[in-house]
């Protein structure tokens, strides 16, 4: 999950809070410092954090009380307001119907541009779209070639030369062939750059003035220090930038550079990347973060976000019965999958739950969330008949299916234990067994009828 | 270089001279010195250290009439930071390869380090700066993972006029760097310098893939590239890297990209290893020795 360390120390100051008996300034003052330092940790701009925590402190000692509500609640609700506005408006990418749509991807050296363009790329050819790639990076050794190989890997036409020099005259090509071949979204990667490099950044200028793109993306590093704020500024002085990608947050980095980005440029954060494969990408659900990071303490939002997103419209009523009548098969898990690129309702389901998503111990949810990738390996090693009824993987199968898929034994014991896990977990949710999760009742309530 | 953090150090020695150490100065100082190590980009944990340091010199401290408290603050920082970098280990990159070359052996140099911070740009820097040098080094593509990873490679050798010994993409990673060694044995080349593909340290698969590297071919250094824009994860990555390779030291890149420096800080504090040399620009000239004291000169002198 998207700033999940932060979420964790947040959530446990905010903890400590709920816990105390009596909130007095001392309260508030050590809150203040426990979220101060999380927020530091997480690489958050320095000032923006003095700011953001002053303020909390300011609000929540000063602010009258509204009435019925306990001093507790209007601490957290303050610091939910004030966190909100740290994490930006969501967000989503627009394509133009009808037209073409034309997105240049800018950002640091290294910061993950190439293999971004390729995942956007690859996320809107899955829901449809006609797109096409255009390699405006006449600077670094490979550039093409790296963008030529991903495009290769994901079925996605690249534009490029790799002999040419002028990266403007390219991506002014790039652009024209794509929109003549009509397609529905064009990505235009350039070279990477930074604030102190002048040249660099006035032919990024020059590119956006000619190919004129309906939206520049910054691509941020997940691992960005202080220096995400001034550098997103250069970026967006010279080109407007009009919304984020932050990379690498797959591994310990807690993504603090990439708010101080949306701060600097008031640029909305819309897609994460979590690895180094084409698949790996999610959208970016800043009201989901937050929830996560307050657990049960604003459940009406929660649930008010449960049932306009998730259950209306990514889950189909069939799929959710037969998951919350405990039938999921690994067919199920692999559809899902596929389809919503890890965000399928089996995840989400947990997650969404209020309190569940704290109380499923987080390693277990790690090492599914890690081990996910060779899952989908093993279970493409797999028969129809074998994803629809994991029961009859004997020894044998599990052999062939491990040899198939390069992956172990072992492996293939694990997706099995671990669905196991999942489906029973399901199971015991849909049968309301979890008395402490009062929310979940009143949201099974409104389950359509024929869920039940 | 680290501009930012000498200006905060200065204005902190400023207000030392000016006042005499009252508690509350000594936390007003700290507080300044806190934001300027965290602006600077020095890991929290670091930065804690550091401030640990001064807070136990300074608190009480009285001043002698002829001691100059700015002084005093210079030393007691100074010192503070000398801690933190704290290294005694030295490398001597050419000494090494000398005495290698002396048995008649290459010295093999392996680069890791997480995704896109510089580990292929280097080691071309490098194999420029040994070259200038009037030694013949090889390169080995040992990143068989990434798209166009060998390819990248391959263009830098051609432009620097060196050989590149690789296989397909996909190929075993150790294979190719175990081939470079051995073909700069039997080509009497002086240096192999393994580039490795840019991993996670928390994706155990890769980590696993590197070790087996290093395993095979027993390299002389390993250097962990780091990013000098790089914040808090700077810790977490240098160390992850020394506990499951061990890092011979260190070379940072990107110092040109305004950077504060302060995880030249977090990553040595951590890996307890030198910072061997900075990468200051995208040509092959960007590359700078390293000095340990060159973050203390440039914290201090004015
Ligand atoms: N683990 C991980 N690696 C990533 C992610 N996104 C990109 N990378 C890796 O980061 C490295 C740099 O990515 P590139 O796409 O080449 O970055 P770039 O911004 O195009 O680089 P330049 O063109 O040189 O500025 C590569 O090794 C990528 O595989 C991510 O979300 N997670
Ligand atoms: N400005 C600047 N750019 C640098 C420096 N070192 C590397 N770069 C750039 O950073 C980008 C990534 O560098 P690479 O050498 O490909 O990084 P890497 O660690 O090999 O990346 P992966 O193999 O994908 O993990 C390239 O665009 C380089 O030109 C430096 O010192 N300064
Ligand atoms: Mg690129
Ligand atoms: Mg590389």
């Amino acid at each position: 999950m998207v700033l999940d360390k932060l979420g964790k120390a947040l959530h446990g100051a905010l903890q400590k809070l709920t816990r105390a008996t009596h909130v007095d300034e001392r309260a508030i003052k050590e809150l203040v410092r426990d979220i101060q330092r999380a927020l530091l940790q997480a690489d958050v701009n320095v000032q923006l954090v003095l700011e953001l925590t002053k303020r909390i402190e300011k609000r929540a000692l000063e602010e009258e009380l509204p009435p019925g509500m306990a001093r507790k609640e209007h601490v957290i609700k303050i610091v939910y307001e004030e966190l909100s506005t740290l994490m930006g408006r969501p967000a989503q990418l627009q394509l133009k119907p009808g037209q073409s749509t034309v997105l240049l991807m800018v950002g640091l050296q290294g910061s993950g541009k190439t293999t971004s363009v390729a995942k956007l790329a690859l996320y809107f050819k899955k829901r449809g779209f006609r797109v096409g790639m255009v390699c405006a990076d006449t600077f670094r050794p490979g550039a093409y070639e790296q963008l030529s190989q991903l495009g290769e890997q994901a079925g996605i036409p690249v534009f490029g030369d790799p002999k040419a020099k002028g990266s403007i005259e390219l991506a002014k090509r790039g652009v024209e062939r794509f929109k003549r071949e009509r397609m529905d979204l064009i990505i235009v990667d350039s070279a990477g750059r930074h604030r102190r490099e002048e040249t660099l950044m006035e032919e990024m200028k020059q590119i956006a003035q000619t190919v004129k793109p309906d939206e520049v993306m910054l691509v941020v590093d997940g691992t960005l220090g202080q220096q995400a704020k001034d550098q997103a500024a250069a970026f967006n002085a010279a080109t407007n930038v009009g919304s984020i990608l932050i990379t690498k947050l797959d591994g310990t980095a807690k993504g603090g550079g990439a708010l101080s980005a949306v701060a600097a440029t008031g640029a909305p954060i819309k897609f994460i990347g979590v690895g180094e494969h084409v698949e790996d990408l999610e959208p970016f659900a800043p009201e989901r973060f937050v929830a996560r990071l307050l657990g049960m303490g604003d459940i009406e939002t929660l649930l008010k976000r449960i049932e306009e997103a998730a259950w209306a419209e990514e889950v189909k009523p069939a799929e959710m019965k037969a998951i919350l009548a405990g039938k999921l098969t690994l067919q199920d898990v692999y559809d899902q999958l596929e389809m919503l690129d890890k965000m399928g309702p089996l995840k989400k389901l947990i997650q969404m739950v209020p309190g569940l998503g704290m109380a499923v111990p987080d390693e277990q949810m790690r090492v599914g969330e890690e081990k996910l990738k060779r899952f989908r390996v093993i279970m493409q090693s797999m028969t129809p008949g074998e994803l629809e009824n994991p029961r009859l993987l004997n020894a044998s199968r599990m052999r062939r299916i491990a040899r198939g898929s390069g992956t172990s034994e072992a492996d293939v014991k694990e997706l099995l234990r671990q669905y196991e896990l999942m489906r029973k977990l399901i199971k015991t949710i849909a049968r309301g067994r979890i008395p402490k999760f009062g929310p979940w009742g009143k949201l099974l309530k409104q389950v359509p009828k024929e869920l039940k | 270089m680290l501009e930012k953090l000498r200006q905060k150090f200065r204005r902190v020695v400023k207000r030392v001279t000016r006042r005499e150490l009252s508690p509350a100065d000594v936390e007003d100082i700290i507080w300044e010195l806190q934001v300027g190590l965290l602006e600077s980009d020095v890991a929290v944990p670091v930065a804690d250290k550091i401030i640990e340091r001064v807070r136990e010199q300074l608190s009480g401290r009285k001043l002698g009439l002829k001691e100059d408290p700015r002084k005093l603050a210079d030393e007691v920082l100074r010192q503070a930071i000398h801690e933190v970098l704290g290294t005694d280990g030295k490398v001597d990159l050419l000494k090494l390869i000398d005495a290698k070359r002396a048995r008649g052996e290459p010295a093999v140099l392996v680069f890791v380090g997480i995704n896109g911070h510089g580990k292929t740009t280097t080691i071309a820097k490098l194999a420029k700066y040994l070259l200038d040098r009037g030694y013949k080094p090889v390169l080995a593509a040992a990143d068989t993972f990434r798209a166009a990873g060998i390819e990248q490679l391959e263009i830098h050798a051609e432009r620097l006029d060196l050989g590149v010994v690789k296989q397909r993409r996909g190929a075993d990673a150790a294979a190719v760097a175990y081939d470079a060694v051995a073909h700069a044995k039997a080509r009497g080349l002086d240096v192999v310098l393994v580039d490795t593909a840019g991993r996670m340290q928390t994706d155990i698969n890769l980590m696993d893939e590197m070790r087996k590297i290093v395993r095979v071919v027993k390299p002389d250094l390993t250097i962990f590239v780091g990013d000098a824009l790089t914040g808090n994860d700077a810790v977490e990555q240098a160390s992850t890297f020394d506990r499951s390779v061990g890092i011979d030291g260190s070379i940072l890149c990107k110092m040109d990209a305004d950077s504060r420096g302060g995880a030249a800080l977090s990553i040595t504090h951590v890996t307890g290893k030198p910072i061997l040399f900075l990468g200051t620009g995208q040509g092959y000239g960007d590359l700078v020795e390293f000095d340990p004291n060159i973050i203390l000169n440039a914290l201090f002198t004015d």
